[in-house]
Order: C-alpha cells, then sequence, then structure tokens
C-alpha cells in the first residue's frame, strides 16, 4: 500500500513539464504557439492534453497524504478531519508569531522596544503567554447578550477566514484542494467572515459593537468589489482560477510574475487589490470597524478569554489568507524567483512564505503609519477611487488581450 | 478630473512619504531603558530615601523640627558626666544617648529640609529609590542603635545620677544659696521597635547638642 502510494509517477511521460523547466511557461500568453489565442495559452492546453501537472512529480501531494491516511484509518470521516487541520499546523504559530511580530514591527517603527523579557530574547514567548493567559480566562457573556449567536459568532469567523486555507497553495506539492475554482472559491468563502463579525456585534447587545459590525459590514461589502476586479484582471490573463495553475503559469525568473506582465495594468491591481484587502482584514487604515480610540474594540468589545483568541486568531489567520492569495496571483507563489535556482516543494513553501510575510509587513508598516480613515473618506477611497481604477485596469487588460495576440 | 488625479496622486505620495519615515524609524535605537537592568543616573542633588549616621548624630532634633509632615521621630537620653560619647566626625562633642530615631518614609515627602539644620551632616538623602514593601509598617525605618537593656542602663544611670545632685543640691541649699543646676532634659525612653539592629558593646552613641539648651550634665 504504501509503495504503491509513494510510487513517483511514469517519468516518461511528464518529463516535459519538470518544475524548472520553465522555458515553456515563458510564453504563457501563447502567442507564438497559440493561434486560437486564447487566454492561457500553450501551457493550459498542454496541460489539458497531456498529464495533470508537475504536482505529480513530487511523491507526498495531497492524494498521496489522503490515501496513506486512507490506509491508516480506513475512515474517509477521520481521514478528511485530519487533512482539513493540516493548514492549523501553519496558521496557529503563524497568528501567534504575527502578533509578536506586529508588536516588534510598531515598537520599533515608535523607537521603543516592544516586549524583551518574556522567554528571554526579544521577548519571544510573549504571544505564548498571552494565549495561554487567554486560555484560562473565565468566558463570560454579558447577561443581556444572545447567548447563542454571541457563542456562535468567533466560529463563524473563524471557519470564515480557515476556510480559505483549503484552496491556497502551500507549495507545488501541498495545496489542500485543487479545485478549477480556487480563486472564487476564495473571494466567496472570506465574505462569511463578515457574518460572523455581524453576529458577534449583534449579538453583544452593546451599541459599540453594533457599531463596529455594521461598519465592518459596510466596508467589507464595499471593498469585496475592487478585490474581485484587482483579481479579475489576473484572471482575464491566466484564463483559469485554479491557483495551482495560476502558480504554475508564472515560473521562471521573477519577471514572469503576473506582477510585471501587462505592465502596468496588473501591477496597479496589485495595488488595488493590496489597498482593498486592507480593508477586507480591517486593518489600519480601513480598521474603523475596531477603531479602539472611538468604539472600544467594536465587535469584539464584549468578548473575553478563549473566544477572543479565536476572533483574534481569525483577524491574523484572515490577514495571511488575503497576503497568500496576493502572492500567488501576483507575485507567483511558491515559484523561485530566480528561475529553477532554489525551487523545489520544501523551498517552494519558503518563498510562498517570504512572499506572504512581505505582503503581512507592509500591512503592518501601514498600519503603523496611517492614521484611520473617516467613513465618509473610506466609501471615497472604496468607490470613487479602487472601483473605477479596477475597471480601467480590467478593461485596459482586456483591450490587451484582444488587440496584441 | 484633473483634481480627482491629483488628489489620488497626493493620496499615494503622502502615504510613501509617511512609510518612508517609518521605514526610517524602524532602525533608529529605541529609546527605551530597560529599567530593572539599565538604570537612569540619577542628578548629583537627587532626593530620595533618607539615611542617617547613627555615629554622627548628636541627638539635637533639629531635623525633626525641620520637617513639614514630622515623620521623623527622636528621643534622648542624657548621659551622666562619667560617660564619654565619644566625638562625631565633625568634632562635635556627643553629650546625648539616641535610643530612638524613627523615620516614617512613608510619610517623607522628599523635601530635603531635614537636610541643612543637621550639625554634623549625619542625615542625608540617598539616590536610592527602590524600597517598596508588602506591609506600610515596614516603611517606619529605625536607625537607633541602642539595644532595650543599653537603653534601660543608661535610664537607670541617669536616674541614679539626678537622684544624686538633687541631693547634693538640697544639701548646698542647706548650706548656703548655690548655683542651681537644672537637670531637666529631655528624659524620654521609648521601647525601641522591634527591627533595631544589634546593641553595640561599647559606648553609647548620644550626644551633647551645640542648640540644645546649656544643660550641663
Amino acid at each position: 500500500m504504501l509503495g504503491e502510494v509513494l510510487r513517483k509517477p511514469d517519468k516518461g511521460k511528464s518529463s516535459g513539464v519538470l518544475f524548472g523547466d520553465h522555458e515553456r511557461y515563458v510564453d504563457w500568453d501563447g502567442r507564438s504557439e497559440d493561434p486560437q489565442g486564447s487566454p492561457g495559452g500553450a501551457l493550459r492546453r498542454e496541460l489539458e492534453a497531456g498529464h495533470s501537472s508537475p504536482i505529480t512529480e513530487y511523491t507526498i501531494t495531497q492524494t498521496a497524504m489522503k490515501e496513506l491516511l486512507l490506509g491508516i484509518f480506513e475512515n474517509p470521516v477521520i481521514v478528511y478531519t485530519l487533512l482539513a487541520l493540516v493548514p492549523l499546523i501553519f496558521v496557529i504559530p503563524f497568528a501567534l508569531f504575527a502578533v509578536w511580530w506586529e508588536r516588534k514591527i510598531s515598537a520599533h517603527m515608535q523607537d521603543r522596544l516592544g516586549p524583551m523579557r518574556t522567554g528571554g530574547w526579544h521577548g519571544w514567548a510573549q504571544t505564548i503567554a498571552d494565549i495561554l493567559k487567554l486560555i484560562q480566562k473565565e468566558d463570560i457573556i454579558p447577561s443581556a447578550a444572545d447567548r447563542r449567536l454571541f457563542k456562535l459568532a468567533p466560529y463563524i469567523v473563524f471557519a470564515g477566514s480557515y476556510a480559505a486555507y483549503a484552496a491556497i497553495p502551500f507549495s507545488a506539492a501541498y495545496i489542500g484542494s485543487e479545485i478549477n475554482i480556487g480563486l472564487f472559491y476564495v473571494i466567496a468563502i472570506s465574505s462569511i467572515v463578515v457574518v460572523g463579525l455581524l453576529m458577534a456585534g449583534w449579538a453583544s447587545n452593546n451599541k459599540w459593537s453594533l457599531f463596529g459590525a455594521m461598519r465592518s459590514a459596510a466596508q467589507i461589502v464595499s471593498y469585496e468589489i475592487p478585490i474581485a476586479l484587482g483579481l479579475l484582471a489576473v484572471v482575464m490573463v491566466a484564463g483559469t482560477f485554479d491557483l495551482q495553475e495560476i502558480n504554475r503559469m508564472q515560473s521562471g525568473w521573477f519577471w514572469n510574475w503576473f506582477m510585471f506582465q501587462k505592465f502596468p495594468f496588473l501591477f496597479l491591481a496589485m495595488i488595488v487589490y493590496f489597498v482593498a484587502s486592507l480593508a477586507e482584514v480591517n486593518r489600519t487604515p480601513f480598521d474603523i470597524p475596531e477603531a479602539e480610540s472611538e468604539l472600544v474594540g467594536g465587535y469584539h468589545t464584549e468578548y473575553g478569554g478563549m473566544r477572543f483568541a479565536l476572533l483574534f486568531l481569525s483577524e491574523y489567520a484572515n490577514m495571511f489568507a488575503v497576503s497568500a492569495v496576493a502572492s500567488t496571483v501576483f507575485l507567483g507563489g511558491w515559484n523561485s524567483p530566480f528561475g529553477s535556482f532554489l525551487s523545489g516543494p520544501v523551498l517552494g513553501f519558503f518563498w510562498f512564505l517570504a512572499k506572504g510575510m512581505a505582503f503581512i509587513f507592509v500591512q503592518m508598516w501601514l498600519r503603523w503609519t496611517l492614521p484611520r480613515l473617516r467613513v465618509d473618506q473610506l466609501m471615497y477611497v472604496g468607490w470613487k477611487v479602487l472601483i473605477p481604477f479596477g475597471f480601467v485596469i480590467v478593461f485596459g487588460v482586456g483591450i490587451w488581450t484582444l488587440a496584441v495576440r | 478630473m484633473g483634481s480627482y488625479f491629483r488628489n489620488v496622486w497626493d493620496g499615494v505620495m503622502t502615504v510613501l512619504i509617511g512609510m518612508k519615515v517609518t521605514w526610517k524609524h524602524l532602525f533608529v535605537p529605541a529609546v527605551t531603558i530597560q529599567y530593572p537592568d539599565v538604570k537612569l543616573t540619577l542628578p548629583d542633588r537627587a532626593r530620595n530615601r533618607l539615611y542617617v549616621n547613627m555615629d554622627d548624630c548628636i541627638g539635637c532634633d533639629q531635623c525633626s523640627m525641620a520637617c513639614p509632615v514630622d515623620c521623623i521621630t527622636i528621643e534622648t537620653i542624657k548621659s551622666t558626666p562619667d560617660v564619654d560619647l565619644g566625638l562625631t566626625s565633625v568634632g562635635t562633642k556627643k553629650r546625648l544617648y539616641v535610643p530612638r530615631f524613627d523615620i516614617d518614609i512613608a510619610k517623607c515627602c522628599y523635601c530635603g529640609l531635614c537636610v541643612p539644620p543637621c550639625p554634623t551632616d549625619c542625615i542625608v538623602m540617598t539616590d536610592v529609590y527602590e524600597f517598596s514593601e508588602y506591609e506600610r509598617q515596614n516603611l517606619i525605618y529605625s536607625f537607633a542603635t541602642m539595644s532595650p537593656e543599653q537603653i534601660d542602663q543608661a535610664k537607670t544611670k541617669l536616674t541614679a545620677y539626678e537622684k544624686e545632685q538633687a541631693a547634693k543640691k538640697a544639701a548646698s541649699a542647706a548650706a548656703k544659696p548655690a548655683a542651681p543646676k537644672p537637670a531637666a532634659a529631655a528624659v524620654s525612653a521609648g521601647a525601641k521597635p522591634p527591627g533595631a539592629p544589634a546593641p553595640k558593646p561599647e559606648p553609647l552613641p548620644g550626644d551633647g547638642s551645640p542648640k540644645v539648651p546649656e544643660t550641663k550634665p
């Protein structure tokens, strides 16, 4: 059983699409080899015609893991539950690290030091201590709160942000589910978060919470559109929603990344997407739903202990989810910037993480640079700047794709 | 339309300028001082916890009188002429025992008014500022060095001497009008607080104060 699972796929069949062999993808929009001129071009047809994907080059793939676990447990429910928990191995340490990192960045940007004592070196264990404290705290539910919704909301928020990880390609060898509408799924499922936020704000029975939740809903609904437009521009170029395939199209040197294609349209699309994603995850300068100085804590004012930790965790999970989408769609995801140099499934994870963290860093950098926008300014930026720019980008990319065959 | 694009452009550029500023500050050394590990050097004349050098104290009570919040409590016992309490470091002869010298540092307002009146410079403000306690009682510092036995001894001796003097005076008064000797001085012997230091074997620090009424032992 095990040998069968770990068996390498047929070498001769797939040798043309080896991971490092980027020459074929340089022409990914298929101008020279593609008489039909369909977006996505030569690569896509090759993938459709030949074997499934370069993923099969690696012995440990999602399918292999699944079959291996099925062999051990022989119960699909257990196996799929375990597989669903795999991104959690990444998300929780990431959230702990990101909170500490954010505190350090904010501190150093303000000429402070931040946490320095817990755990020895630069307070690295501070967030671990924090989470242990939060876990031990009493679970307080306000007496006037809607108990059932109040309890349920953090789980919905976390489920929304965690579900996005199902379609995020962490490496060439690992993606939770390689569905062909991956990008669409990520945008759609992360909107579930707003339901949880509204639920939390409403159930708290607190005016500040409700204000925060309503602002959050207004903001996320508005900024879904520029996000969708920014990604749509890439989808028009790539011709697919499949995130793993979008990654493969960007292999080779870094100038193959979609960020540098159809210049400047996709570069602007990245900026539009990034700015809108800040609003999507309620980060400064679009943090009016939390707005510590006006709304206490927004929708999580009434939360404490474990439920607060869950809301916080999902906030950071969401931050990484949008950064991961940005790095996958615009920065080539797990592709090494140097062609086949330093590439591979493990290094691919490293590159993916590095690009995601770079986005996270910019998010934090902006947070500690900019003040909060007013609600009307927020709506101005969303509807009068990002959306028109998004339309122009989509239009420009469309014209370019049609005109330059 | 032009103002719209200028607005967007300004927005982007000002954000970038702001990011440049924060980026620079990311590498500016922090101004934070890691307090328990690193401490700021205090100014030379910083006024913090009081300290009394009992070897130099002559029991003159001037610091106590100067104190605006009455946080210093001093009791003294006169010494008899046959006892030599020694000299202070500035050469003043000590004439009084000091069985009690308490400073309630919780009351102290760190004004420093007790320091200049001291004729022997034995009360000083140090640079120690970390002396928090869990019990307020622990903030009453006792500087006196006499043991209860020594205090009793000194008192007994003084009482005996006074009796003797009174007898002498009576005798001389009976003989002829003589130069009187007022013997009354501050004779108060409070019980020493429990935290007092170990008794000293040698003659006890007491003193004759320069400004205290000229009482001859």
